[in-house]
């Protein structure tokens, strides 16, 4: 076999990692560059320093060390049954296109994953001697995502968690049993057995008052893992319940959620068809109203039909258009809790909904004016100049506030 | 009308030194005039010259707040920020607190300018492409051209300088430009495109890498143009790729769904030919290690589910004393070790205190998986059902079997029902062995998480009590049984 160039190599490898949907580079620790003579930083969020035509921010050189993997997973590219070109980095290669691109300012730092090749503990050593190499000898203070593999050694999760922002390990599958069909040599336990060390990890590291001694960091982005939507039967439900199970036992910042999309090579196995794009986008939402607006999933999922959201109108309106007996809401009295309730109002609307009516009673202009939008809103709420009267128990609302299908236009 | 006249487009410093002195001067929005340098004079101005007593001190006092948000606000192209953000200084004199009203023009116009220019400034941080200089000094230069939409470029660099350190750069827009050395930040004049290289070596991997992480499956071109707008493409080397990336999507997809799947590489094969057999199979199970071992492929209960994973018991094969608990609970979840959290350490205190020998005790739970109920980022214990607890029994009867106890202690209800077979009580069955079918000596007590969940003082120490008795209990009858042998 022909050596391949590195920019083959590139060329596979990162084609490889594109199914991981993630590319945060937000939420860790504030760390610069500054008088240390090395490059790179990180501020708290995170920057998109380019955005590829599916409409994906790229922010981190994200790559596999390696496509060759022991495993025969059905929805992976790199499945071992598959006749995908398999190529090689070397740690020192990586290291360097790592540098090359952030010095360019291509990139906010490395996410590197890889297949398994040998043992866990093999691969892990390599990912860390990545992470390890660009700390140490490039004094390099960007942004570094690893991927744990999990059965790999304590030490080496530890030192993962030492040099990397954030460690993710995927869950793959919304069900054990849709995973088992799939990805017949991956244990679910295994996976979530190595979200728990992670966590364990994260417990230890975590700020305790009574301890006076600096204590030796770990991931201060935190962990986060993926589930592939659409491959298997599993409905919404099944999918956010799983997501809520995962968000309680193992502090993640973030589930995401993949639709899966055919693949080269792939499995007469799978649905092969079109991603489910917008069920992807409505998990999204409903994954934000769970954390941050103050819903569970049995609500979420009654808004819904058959266990599936509403694709053709966004997760909160759908529950409140079946709770219309909860509205209007009066935006001049109703506390924050009752707020994030109404369709078309977001927290930062909200915020200045509070700070305004302290001044003045807001009328329905004010509203309109502060949330950018008034159509959602409008038949949900009451204001000093607006009562929504017959519309909010309208028959034909629903059908008013869906929107009408988007002509694609050609570019 | 007094007519004012900036030097700088965004120079925060000298926009509050003349307010000042306008304040000072009593001079009310509508009797100023703000005016770049270099703007066009009008027939109508009466007085170009700032004829106002200069104001090097505070002559008001405004929130902080403003402060913050009129230093980015300045930065906007927009002719009229100057008067802008002077009418909300003037009108701040008399209501300190207006900043909080959203609904009001000037607040709402001010949350636009900065928003505008915090995105431009944050994109600028995203879309600067530095290029490589060669150089004989050995040195690392890199040049990047750019052309940001506001006066953005002071506010900017400063995030440059913390990041790029260890590199010599410069900035070079329209405006200005921005010099790093390594030690210090420099600003000077604007400049074109051609003072930067053209080219640079590292550019063409990054088209690979763009066109490689593009998933042609996903096109979202609208999404795509929101977050990068096509006003920055002229300066991104890879923004040539966009439209053949996007003529050719389609096809590609098409391709993948189309084509069928080849036969696997020989690899492969040989890699599945060496894969080992898992037990799964019930009768394959001939010792303790092999339970342990098939626990976790266990789905005779749906508990598997969520669960971390299955948390077999601990202790020496051939222990003299088995507790067997209820369920695992969060941290013995995650760690895989049963009674190792807060009820763990109760049973550990009590066990030691009566004098039971720790090194000859098993412990268990009747059911292997955590049964919890998420609530944000905690898992709220859940009792198993009879349902759980009688699938369980499977792997309990194994450990039973395996170790061989002479006693069992059951730690509250659930435990105790399992091993009865029946709907048990404590307070009924508490306090006298019971003999089991297989002559093994039972004894039934509450779980400690009991004891742990009693809030006040005097009724948790006499159940406290109650349990070291029952606990008594078990060690006489260790050592009874011990002394026949």
């Amino acid at each position: 076999m022909a050596a391949l160039t590195l920019r083959r190599k590139l060329a596979i490898l990162s084609d490889a990692a594109k199914y991981d949907a993630s590319c945060a580079s937000s939420g860790t620790e504030k760390r610069s560059s500054a008088g240390t003579g090395g490059i790179g930083s990180t501020e708290g969020s995170g920057i998109c320093h380019s955005y590829a035509p599916d409409g994906r921010c790229i922010s981190l050189l994200k790559i596999l060390l390696t496509n060759f993997c022991v495993y025969d997973c059905i929805y992976c590219v790199n499945r071992s049954s598959s006749n995908v070109t398999r190529a090689r980095f070397s740690v020192e290669e990586v290291v360097k296109l790592t540098l090359d691109f952030y010095k360019r300012n291509y990139i906010e730092g490395l996410f590197l994953s890889s297949g398994i090749i040998q043992s866990p503990d093999y691969t892990m050593e390599e990912l860390v001697r990545v992470a390890r190499s660009l700390r140490l000898e490039h004094h390099f203070a960007g942004y570094i995502h690893l991927k744990v593999i999990p059965n790999a050694s304590p030490d080496l999760l530890i030192e993962a968690g030492r040099w990397a922002d954030r460690l993710s390990t995927n869950i793959e599958m919304p069900t054990d049993i849709g995973l088992e069909q799939l990805a017949p040599e991956k244990k679910p336990s295994e996976i979530r057995t190595a979200m728990a060390n992670v966590r364990g990890k994260l417990d230890e590291a975590g700020p305790d008052k009574k301890a006076r001694a600096k204590k030796p960091k770990f991931a201060p982005a935190g962990q986060s893992t993926q589930m592939i939507i659409g491959a298997d039967a599993a409905d919404d439900g099944v999918i956010l319940n799983r997501a809520a199970g995962l968000y309680s036992g193992y502090k993640l910042r973030r589930v995401y959620y993949s639709a899966f999309s055919p693949i080269p090579d792939s499995s007469s196995r799978l649905p092969l068809k079109a991603p489910p794009l917008m069920r992807e986008h409505r998990l999204y939402q409903a994954d934000w109203l769970i954390r941050f607006y103050g819903f569970d999933v049995p609500e979420i999922i009654w808004g819904g039909e058959d266990g599936l959201l509403d694709l053709n109108i966004d997760p909160k309106l759908a529950w409140a258009l079946k709770s219309r007996a909860r509205f209007p809401v009066d935006v001049n009295r109703a506390d924050r809790e009752m707020l994030l309730r109404v369709p078309g109002l977001g927290t930062k609307s909200i915020d200045r909904i509070l700070s305004t009516r302290r001044h003045h009673r807001l009328r329905l202009e004010d509203v309109a004016r502060i949330a950018g939008t008034i159509d959602k809103v409008r038949p949900f709420i009451e204001a000093a100049d607006w009562t929504p009267g017959g519309l909010t128990d309208d028959a034909r609302l629903r059908a008013k506030l869906t929107p009408q299908p988007e002509q694609l236009s050609l570019f | 009308m007094q007519v004012i006249r900036m030097q700088s487009p965004n120079d925060f410093a000298e926009w509050r030194s003349k307010a000042r002195q306008l304040l000072a001067a009593g001079l009310s929005p509508e009797q100023v005039e703000w005016r770049m340098m270099d703007d066009a004079a009008s027939l109508l101005d009466s007085d170009d010259a700032l004829d106002l007593p200069a104001a090097t001190q505070p002559v008001g006092s405004v929130p902080r707040q403003f402060l913050d948000l009129a230093e980015q606000a300045i930065c906007h192209t927009d002719p009229a920020r100057f008067s802008l953000l002077y009418q909300l200084l003037w009108a701040l004199q008399a209501d300190s607190q207006l900043l909080a009203d959203a609904t009001l023009d000037a607040n709402s116009l001010l949350t636009k300018r900065v928003s505008a220019v915090r995105r431009d400034s944050h994109k600028m941080k995203a879309f600067v492409r530095f290029k490589s200089i060669a150089d004989d000094s050995g040195l690392e230069r890199y040049a990047a051209w750019f052309e940001p939409e506001h006066y953005t470029l002071e506010l900017t660099a400063p995030f440059f300088a913390r990041r790029f350190d260890g590199m010599m750069w410069a900035i070079v827009t329209p405006y200005r430009s921005a010099y790093w050395d390594g030690e210090s930040l420099a600003f000077g004049p604007g400049g074109s495109k051609s003072d930067v290289p053209q080219d640079d070596a590292v550019e063409d991997d990054w088209k690979t890498y763009f066109s490689s992480i593009f998933n042609p499956a996903r096109l979202k071109v609208a999404m795509m143009k929101s977050e990068m707008p096509m006003k920055y493409w002229r300066n991104l080397p890879e923004a040539e790729l966009i439209a053949p990336l996007i003529r050719n999507a389609r096809q590609m997809e098409a391709e993948m769904i189309e084509r069928t799947a080849t036969q696997p590489p020989s690899r492969h094969l040989r890699q599945q030919a060496r894969e080992p057999d898992l037990i799964e199979n019930a009768a394959e199970i001939t010792s303790l290690a092999d339970a342990r071992s098939a626990v976790q492929g266990c789905q005779r209960c749906p508990l598997y589910e969520h669960a971390t994973q299955a948390v077999f018991g601990e202790g020496p094969q051939h222990a003299d004393v088995m507790f067997v608990g209820e369920q695992p609970g969060d941290q013995e979840d995650l760690a895989g070790k049963p009674f190792i959290g807060p009820a763990g350490k109760v049973l550990d205190a009590a066990v030691e205190k009566v004098g039971i020998d720790r090194s000859r005790v098993y412990v268990t739970n009747a059911v292997k998986h955590f049964k919890f109920e998420p609530r944000g980022k905690r898992r709220i214990h859940q009792r198993p059902d009879g349902g759980e607890v009688q699938a369980c029994k499977f792997w309990l009867n194994l450990e039973i079997g395996f170790v061989k106890p002479k006693v069992i202690v059951a730690l509250g209800a659930t435990a105790a029902t399992s091993l009865l077979g029946r709907t048990a009580t404590i307070g009924k069955l508490r306090g006298a062995p019971i003999t089991m079918d297989d002559g093994t000596i039972l004894f039934v007590t509450n779980h400690p998480s009991y004891l742990l969940r009693i809030p006040d003082l005097e009724g948790k120490a006499r159940e406290q009590a109650k349990f070291e008795d029952d606990l008594i209990l078990v060690r006489e009858a260790i050592a009874g049984l011990c002394t026949r042998h």
